[in-house]
């Protein structure tokens, strides 16, 4: 292990990130506060409890998961994008490093700073809103969990995309409808029955019921099943870095 | 002493079916100034993409100071530093974290002094603390040199270095290049600039449709595919070559005052005394005389279009 090496890409993506904290920081924290101030604070107070759980803090988890999810694929795509783009890829190609080191590197940085920022809007959020972490050990595992393994998802996709515009179509026109489609503003009991069932093959549910359930201890699926599916997307994700690696994918020629 | 890279058998072939490197061997020798001349798409880019890893092989091997570059590439590529041709860098980086981090990623451990050193001798240092967006591109080429330098490479690649640069900061570059040769790095430069070859390099290959098709020591490829030109500028200018040197390599300029004769070298007979005793009895007499012999460029250009 060329250590490093994997601290130099480490470094570099934290760099970026310190750089850029209006937008990379200040502005997810931001956009999800609004959440809580207008369903938590405003609206929350007239909506019913769920589960028991006041709706201000009932959709807590659901938008973090939500931060989660678009920082990690978009802070990964865009690190290893970012070199493709500029050509400064030549470097890491030609350094004396295996390709599990550049993934401990990139990915390792945008999964940091995904934690860091779930971290951040959990802290912003007790601002708003009244909420409990009843596994608070769990609570942090599945924070740092999902933001591995989608930083994963979001190396693949900086990988496969060859241009901006392709960077943001998997946040935007999928991650978000999944997000919001998954759970995080209604337990999905709240569907009819037909819906319940399409709703299941939304992977993101078993994340956001996951996650909830290690606040308030309520889930929609069991937490052994939420559990089985975040380790699924992490081999799944792993599996698709490893070839793209073994056959150069876009990388080499 | 052992080559300090030997390429074998190498073969190129992309995707879309075009052979890049046909069945290419090449040997460079420990402490060299190479320069690669080709033409555009010959594949000078391509054979040193591979020698980095920055592309796969088709087939073939390639070693470097006796390290495979496939099965063991963290030795191999930590001896190499690549320049390439295009001007590629991270723009809001300064110039200072941009070459600490290309030593980190070499996997060396930092060391201050040997990069204010390297940074030193590109004439970077009062630019250290500048982003490199901000430099000018003669500034953008040395600061991807010092990158290169940064984790004290034995072997350094050149790809196309002054490509862009001006005359100035090409003499700067070169006396650089001879100064690193003297500290002991082999360096492989390709280059268009024929002058460049013609002034740098120790050895010249020359590579054309992915094949090398010669490779010679610098002066002895000078002298052995030498031509000279030998021109006599006339007292009265001629309408026309008279028709009794009509058989020797004669040509006469557009204004009929200057004819020009090329010979060889290396033959034992160059034919000039005839030409002068010829000429003298024609009545033709002329004022002055000089000799020319070719450059790389008309050797390089000769070979590529003789093949």
């Amino acid at each position: 292990m060329n250590l490093y090496s994997v601290r130099a890409i480490y470094m570099f993506e934290m760099a970026r990130t310190w750089r850029t904290l209006l937008q990379s920081v200040a502005t997810p924290v931001i956009s999800t506060s609004l959440y809580f101030v207008v369903f938590g604070s405003a609206i929350g107070s007239r909506m019913v409890d769920i589960d028991g759980v006041s709706y201000g803090a009932y959709i807590i988890p659901g938008l973090i998961m939500l931060t989660l999810l678009m920082q990690s694929i978009s802070n990964a795509s865009f690190g290893i994008y970012m070199p493709k783009f500029s050509g400064t890829i030549y470097e890491v190609l030609s350094a004396p490093i295996s390709y599990v080191e550049i993934v401990l590197g990139y990915v390792g940085a945008a999964a940091t700073k995904s934690v860091i920022l779930g971290l951040i809007i959990l802290i912003t959020a007790t601002f708003f809103v009244d909420y409990r972490i009843d596994h608070p050990i769990w609570m942090f595992s599945f924070l740092v969990l999902t933001s591995i393994t989608f930083s994963f998802l979001g190396f693949v996709i900086g990988i496969w995309a060859d241009g901006f515009e392709k960077l943001q179509i998997v946040p935007m026109m999928i991650v978000t409808p999944l997000v919001f489609l998954g759970g995080t503003f209604y337990s999905i009991d709240m569907l009819p029955s037909f819906w319940q069932g399409v709703t299941l093959l939304n992977p993101v549910v078993y994340l956001v019921s996951g996650f909830r359930w290690s606040f308030y201890g309520v889930s929609d699926v069991h937490i052994a099943v939420s559990t089985g599916m975040t380790f699924g997307f992490l081999v799944l994700f792993i599996a698709l870095v490893w070839w793209i690696f073994k056959t150069g994918y876009k990388l080499k020629s | 002493m052992p080559p300090i890279i030997s390429v074998q058998g190498l073969n190129k072939t992309y995707a879309s079916g075009f052979e890049a490197l046909k069945n290419l061997d090449l040997d460079i020798n420990t402490g060299e100034i190479f320069a690669l001349l080709g033409p555009n798409g010959a594949g000078k880019t391509t054979l040193i993409s591979i020698i980095c890893g920055i592309a796969n092989p088709t087939r073939g091997t390639v070693t470097a100071d006796g390290h495979d570059i496939l099965t063991d590439f963290r030795q191999a590529r930590a001896k190499i530093g690549l320049v390439p041709q295009e001007l590629a860098t991270d723009a809001f980086e300064t110039v200072w974290a941009t070459v600490n981090f290309s030593r980190g990623l070499f996997g060396k451990a930092p060391n201050p002094a040997h990069l204010e050193k390297i940074l030193r001798q590109l004439s970077l240092w009062d630019k250290r603390n500048s982003k490199i967006k901000a430099l000018s591109g003669g500034m953008k080429r040395r600061v991807m040199i010092a990158k290169a330098l940064s984790h004290e490479p034995k072997i350094l690649f050149l790809d196309e270095p002054t490509a862009g640069v001006d005359v100035e900061l090409r003499r700067d570059m070169w006396e650089m290049v001879r100064g690193l040769r003297e500290q002991g790095v082999t360096i492989i430069l390709t280059t268009h600039y024929i002058e460049e070859a013609e002034e740098m390099a120790d050895r010249i290959g020359v590579i054309s449709n992915g094949e090398i098709i010669l490779v010679e020591e610098k002066t002895a490829l000078m002298r052995k595919l030498g031509k000279k030109q030998l021109t006599l500028s006339l007292r009265e200018p001629l309408a026309n070559v008279p028709d009794s040197l009509a058989a020797m390599p004669l040509t006469l300029s557009e204004d009929g005052r200057e004819l020009n004769y090329n010979f060889d070298t290396e033959q034992e007979h160059s034919g000039i005394s005839e030409l002068l005793k010829e000429l003298d009895s024609q009545g033709v007499e002329f004022r002055d005389l000089r000799t020319r012999e070719s450059s790389l460029e008309d050797i390089f250009v000769g070979l590529v279009h003789g093949q």
